[in-house]
């Protein structure tokens, strides 16, 4: 019998009314992970010794759950997926790890990411690749790809996940889940290993809008910690989530979703798009106006970079602190320069550096207005027209990516400006700190592909009923992971 | 006369007063064990975030404030990108595009008269760890991490080193008043970086800049300045200026000299950008006139007050207003009714006199300013001689009592005429071949009579009429 592909809510019930036990559910969840583990290496450290909890009167008692290993844990293991914190035991706990202990959530594992979070494809941990649960071929996309292995896997109804560009949603459109980020700043980031801070969210990955809405309500809330957080006790997720069609209006950005932009365009993303609009034609059906608006085609295309040079140079200062002088492995050399340079060069992946590079590079004084500076105004630009959109619509429709999950040799080839666009530009989200959603719409060629929605900051609630609207009407709601062989 | 000048530029770095370090919740105290005062986000661990002190950022505004600076909009905050191990995070959040100070000028008091002194900026910024270096080690004490820290740069506008120690001792006058730093050199809360260029007497070109970091006391600045000025000097009359290139020195205690650290073209690229972590702070128009009605009155402008309303010269004056505490105590001692002069005396002699002796803090001290009071009037009355004054002022002092107690226990001065003429009679009629002295000119044993007439009343007979007396008995 198996509880792990169940609701919160569900789980709640059977756990209230006696007829399965947290304990019960703990083991589960563990055999599960371990399982898992075998086939997909989406877990950092899986906590054996995981306590069940006493169950209450919160949703979220005595469930297990999964835990990005970016997210400080007091006593277990968080490596960021990065060889320069291989042992690195934090003596506190994340504010929103804080937050879930008081709601009596038990944590049963630490999930494989990309190395602090850059690389979106979930092949960069140094524990190895993480490998997408419905094709073992190909990637489940990152940085939070172990949680959203493990979540459509049925490990547990929930993971927690961090989105620096997109690294909740993408994950989650791969691997056919919910991926939500709210609003910057709702969920303090106090204890989370940094990447880029000033794009840098935290969120969950579910199955379904409810359980992303009722984890959430429980993370959320200002932090005396973390200055860039926010009091949002006003907002209630999952008390307000209801069905609502009257009165609301979406667009979709005709450069990105119109099949025409994209001459070269292989099966997969002319597949993808037909059904984005196939979602078009069911929210219209459904009441809710989708209307088509236009976007300067320079400005999106300069999107990905942007994001590139800002990231860049925000993650070479927040990574400066990895020497490891006070913690991580102590580098090997008689003087304190080549100790850093030896735990750096030895604990860094190539892709970190060549980031770390960029960043330098970008912010270095005769480079500084050119890049850094532009890139910083692009993203005011793009902001400033998305608000515009947020005045006349409630939300921003688009597909996630160029189609399912990549093949893991496919992670690299190279496409053309505008399809790179398509893939990347869900970093506007991060651009504006604005909520933002992804919702399985669908299958290409049998795999999973999704649909993101996203609002105007603050608008959460907003945002999630309508994806909560949507979901319901697309039937793709609470799916679990099951292996396809597509023969090629 | 030289045919050189100087144009000098300081910079001088003040930790301030605060509970808490500037973005973290640690002590920020002096603490002679290393490694006590330090959190996670004091050494940098994954996932800590800063958060502003307010306490610090109302400091800073003020000093801004007291400086005729202009403050920004928003408070502000950049990252300083470098690596060194007494630096956790790799990098030092400190304000570079925003500061909170601009554009600043104060007037300090310098060879007898008034000088401007310009201010580029102040900006507020964190402490980095303390390094000591062994004889083949190196220690690391993070106390020091993260302490707050004010940052506050000149224009090139002082000439001398006479010039910049008067500024200086301004500034850090400015600070304790405003109760900002205790800027206490032995605990290394002021650091100074100094600049140092010659040019041709006259010409408008600035010369080769000339950085010195790390300067640490207030005569090793006047020695730095001094030497860098007669370096570069014999340098250009040699004909060999342009060996005064563009460079970072270091003084070095043991000679007196300053030292290459490293030229212009080693200099680091902080790569410097907007701090993520804290978001822009407006700065309420109205906290900002809270903050400065709470500024002070500071030392220039009670100076002027006390030498040209009050009439002290210069030199008590001085004395005077090098503490707040002091200068304090002593215009309540003027505000109450005290003669100025007096008051002047009788704390620059008798109080600080006492504090000394007894190594006490004028917040220690027992006596009000309305018990010095009591004490002078009952002078002024004649009641008490000078003499019982001070005792009585040091008894109620030492025995912590008010000193009207004193006075009534204390027979009082005898100003009685009568009874005063009956022991100068006496004394008289017992010292007759002095008398016969004294007439035949040796007037010096006038004195001797007082004596006498002292001895006889233990001190207490009213001098004045006295010698009164006296004078009309001997003539």
């Amino acid at each position: 019998m198996s509880n792990m592909n169940k609701t919160i809510k569900e789980l709640h019930e059977l756990l209230k009314n006696g007829e399965i036990t947290s304990e019960e559910l703990v083991k589960e969840s563990l055999e599960k992970a371990h399982q898992l583990q075998e086939e997909c290496n989406a877990f950092v450290t899986i906590i054996d010794d995981a306590n069940p909890e006493k169950v209450t009167d919160n949703l979220l008692s005595g469930i297990p759950y999964g835990i990005k290993d970016n997210y400080s844990t007091k006593g277990i293991l968080t490596t960021g997926s990065s060889n320069t914190l291989k042992d690195y035991i934090p003596y506190f706990n994340a504010t929103a790890i804080e937050k879930l202990n008081k709601a009596g959530a038990v944590k049963v594992t630490k999930t494989v990411m990309d190395e602090f979070g850059m690389g979106g494809t979930g092949t960069t941990g140094h524990t190895g690749i993480v490998l997408n649960p419905w094709d073992k071929t190909r990637i489940c996309a990152g940085s939070s790809a172990g949680s959203a292995c493990a979540v459509a896997a049925g490990v547990f109804p929930y993971a927690l996940g961090t989105d620096t560009g997109d690294s909740i949603r993408k994950p989650a459109a791969y691997c056919g889940i919910v991926g939500y980020k709210p609003t910057y700043g709702m969920i303090s980031r106090y204890g989370v290993f940094p990447f880029a801070s000033s794009l840098d969210h935290l969120g969950v990955l579910a199955r379904n809008v409810e359980d992303c809405a009722i984890v959430v309500d429980e993370m959320k809330g200002i932090d005396e910690k973390d200055m860039t957080s926010w009091d949002s006790k006003n907002i209630n997720l999952f008390a307000n989530l209801k069905e609502e069609t009257e009165g609301k209006k979406l667009c979709y950005i005709k450069e990105l979703c119109d099949i025409s932009s994209y001459p070269n365009a292989d099966e997969e993303l002319r597949l993808h798009l037909e059904n984005f609009h196939k979602t078009i034609q069911k929210c219209r059906n459904l009441g809710i106006e989708v209307e088509e608006v236009s976007v300067d085609r320079k400005l999106l295309n300069a999107l990905f970079s942007s994001y590139i040079v800002i990231y860049s140079a925000e993650a070479s200062s927040n990574m400066s602190n990895l020497t490891g002088i006070i913690f991580g492995p102590r580098g090997n050399a008689d003087n304190y320069i080549d100790m850093i340079k030896d735990h750096r060069t030895n604990g860094f992946s190539t892709l970190i550096k060549r980031r770390f590079i960029i960043g330098s590079y970008v912010l270095q004084k005769e480079n500084m207005e050119r890049y850094f500076k532009n890139a910083q105004r692009i993203r005011r630009l793009a902001v400033d027209i998305w608000k515009d959109l947020y005045k006349k619509y409630d939300a921003v429709i688009s597909p996630v990516g160029i189609g399912p999950a990549k093949k893991i040799e496919d992670i690299n080839k190279s496409h053309d400006t505008n399809t790179v666009t398509l893939d990347e530009y869900l970093c506007i989200a991060n651009f504006g700190g604005f909520p933002s959603i992804t919702i399985p719409n669908g299958f290409v060629n049998n795999l999973p592909v999704g649909v993101n929605i996203t609002g105007n900051c603050f608008d959460d609630s907003n945002v999630l009923n309508i994806a909560y609207t949507l979901e319901n009407a697309l039937g793709y709601k609470n799916q679990i992971a099951k292996e396809v062989k597509n023969n090629e | 006369m030289s045919k050189y000048e100087a144009t000098i530029g300081l910079e001088l770095h003040c930790e301030l007063k605060s509970n808490s370090k500037v973005f973290s919740p640690s002590k920020n105290s002096y603490d002679v064990t290393p490694n006590n005062n330090v959190c996670a986000i004091d050494l940098a661990f994954p996932g800590t975030l800063p958060v502003v002190n307010k306490e610090c950022v109302k400091k800073a505004l003020m000093m801004s404030m007291a400086l005729n600076c202009k403050q920004p909009e928003y408070m502000c905050f950049d990252r300083k990108n470098y690596y060194y191990p007494d630096l956790p995070k790799g990098y030092q959040i400190t304000q570079f595009y925003n500061p909170v100070g601009t554009n600043g000028e104060i007037l300090i008091n310098y060879d007898g008269k008034e000088v401007p002194i310009k201010i580029h900026e102040i900006h507020l910024e964190e402490d980095t760890a303390a390094l000591e270096h062994l004889y083949n080690t190196t220690t690391l004490d993070y106390n020091r991490a993260g302490v707050p820290l004010l940052e506050l740069v000149t224009e090139p506008c002082i000439t001398c080193a006479e010039e910049a120690i008067a500024f200086i001792e301004t500034i850090i006058g400015m600070y304790r008043y405003c109760d900002i730093s205790e800027v206490d050199t032995k605990k290394g809360q002021l650091r100074c970086d100094v600049n140092v260029s010659i040019k041709e007497v006259g010409s408008n070109e600035l010369g080769t800049k000339v950085e010195v970091k790390n300067v640490n006391s207030l005569s090793n600045i006047a020695k730095t300045i001094d030497y860098e000025i007669e370096r570069q000097t014999a340098l250009a009359e040699a004909g060999q200026y342009d060996e005064v290139v563009q460079e970072t020195r270091r003084f070095d205690e043991a000679t007196g000299a300053t030292i290459h650290m490293r030229s212009k073209a080693d200099a680091i690229d902080y790569k410097y950008f907007p701090e993520p972590n804290i978001p822009p702070i407006k700065i309420d128009a109205q906290w900002l006139e809270d903050i400065r009605r709470e500024i002070p009155a500071l030392q220039n402008e009670r100076r002027k007050i006390y030498t040209s309303e009050y009439g002290l010269d210069e030199y008590d004056t001085n004395i005077i207003i090098k503490d707040k505490k002091h200068a304090d105590y002593f215009e309540k001692c003027i505000e109450i009714g005290i003669d100025a002069k007096t008051a002047s005396n009788w704390f620059i002699v008798q109080i600080l006199g006492y504090l000394n002796k007894n190594y006490l803090d004028i917040t220690e001290f027992y006596l009000k300013p309305e018990d010095l009071k009591v004490i002078i009037d009952e002078i002024n009355k004649g009641t008490i001689s000078n003499k019982q004054a001070k005792e009585i002022f040091t008894k109620a002092c030492d025995e912590k009592v008010s000193p009207t107690k004193l006075i009534s226990q204390e027979d009082s001065q005898i100003s009685d005429k009568n009874k005063l003429e009956e022991i100068i009679e006496n004394i008289l009629n017992n010292n007759q071949a002095q008398i016969e002295s004294y007439h035949n000119g040796k007037t010096n044993l006038f004195d001797f009579f007082v004596g006498q007439v002292m001895k006889e009343t233990r001190g207490k007979a009213n001098p004045v009429i006295t010698k009164e007396i006296l004078n009309e008995k001997l003539k």
